[in-house]
């Protein structure tokens, strides 16, 4: 699946200019807890998240992030954009309930990230 | 005071030998961790990463050595007075040691449980407190060394072979 399809299937707003929607995501993980998130350090993995502090946009210095999807209509502040831009890290916004995200990115067949 | 050691088999002869007689380091880093500071907490483990990616580290032994770095670091600014990260670098091993000032763990078995947590009000709204810390740390490591009590300081030392 690539990242413009998720875009697509969650309604989201990309919040960086000229980021490429092209890329493959082989699975995904969620959570709102960093030590989970931290679990998943077997394969590159669209992390779906409510967290949008500047740890969150750090732990794609320590595991391969492909792209973080901020659900529950949460905004992360210009300072956190800039910082993912930095890292290239494309950063995507919807309204949907982390589990509706979940729900409707399992359905469409994307599978769990290996932890 | 009270210990813990977890050591994959595997490494049991060469960590032993390791802490009999530590050599000198090829390179050694130093970073500080202050208390409740999340701007800077996982600037050791990022640059820990950076320099031993340049060094030719294979990527999956640098995604395990970020993660047991990162939550390490992470655990001494959210439950620590603060303390220091040192990194002693080998040819085919990293040492990294983290030395803080108090208040200690009462109980380290309790605290190797999955799940279980004592962080505070501000620690969980950051996204951490999930109760995986020092399980993360040990799951990524080769060798794990904990000294610790109530009151006292706590060090954590963790190996990991390239």
């Amino acid at each position: 699946m690539t990242l413009n399809e998720i875009v697509k299937l969650l309604e989201g707003e990309v919040l960086i200019p000229d980021t490429d929607l092209e890329i493959e995501v082989p699975c995904a993980f969620a959570s709102d807890m960093i030590s989970d998130i931290l679990m998943c350090t077997k394969e590159p993995t669209l992390l779906l998240t409510g967290l949008t502090n500047n740890q969150v946009i750090r732990l794609s210095d320590m595991i391969d992030v492909i792209a973080i999807i901020f659900v529950r209509g949460k905004q992360p502040l210009d300072d956190i954009v800039e910082m993912a831009r930095e890292r290239g890290l494309p950063l995507i916004c919807t309204k949907m309930t982390l589990y509706r995200c979940s729900g409707i990115l399992y359905n469409a067949g994307l599978r769990s990230c290996k932890i | 005071m009270n210990e813990f050691w977890h050591i994959e088999p595997r490494f049991e002869a060469a960590v032993k030998g390791y802490f009999a007689q530590p050599p000198q380091a090829e390179v050694e880093l130093e970073f500080p961790v202050p208390e409740k500071d999340f701007n800077t907490a996982g600037n050791g483990a990022s640059e820990t990463k950076n320099l031993l990616k340049r060094l030719g580290v294979d990527s999956d032994t640098l995604r395990r050595i970020a993660v047991a770095a990162y939550e390490a670091e992470i655990n001494v600014a959210a439950h620590s007075k603060g303390g220091i990260m040192k990194c002693l670098i080998y040819d085919d091993l990293i040492h990294i040691r983290f030395q803080d000032e108090g208040p200690g763990i009462a109980d380290i078995d309790q605290a190797m449980i999955p799940g279980y947590s004592t962080a505070d009000e501000l620690v969980r709204e950051m996204g951490f407190g999930a109760g995986l810390g020092l399980p993360n740390i040990k799951k990524n490591s080769d060798a794990l060394h904990i000294l610790s009590s109530a009151n006292n300081p706590t060090t954590v030392e963790l190996l990991i072979f390239f």
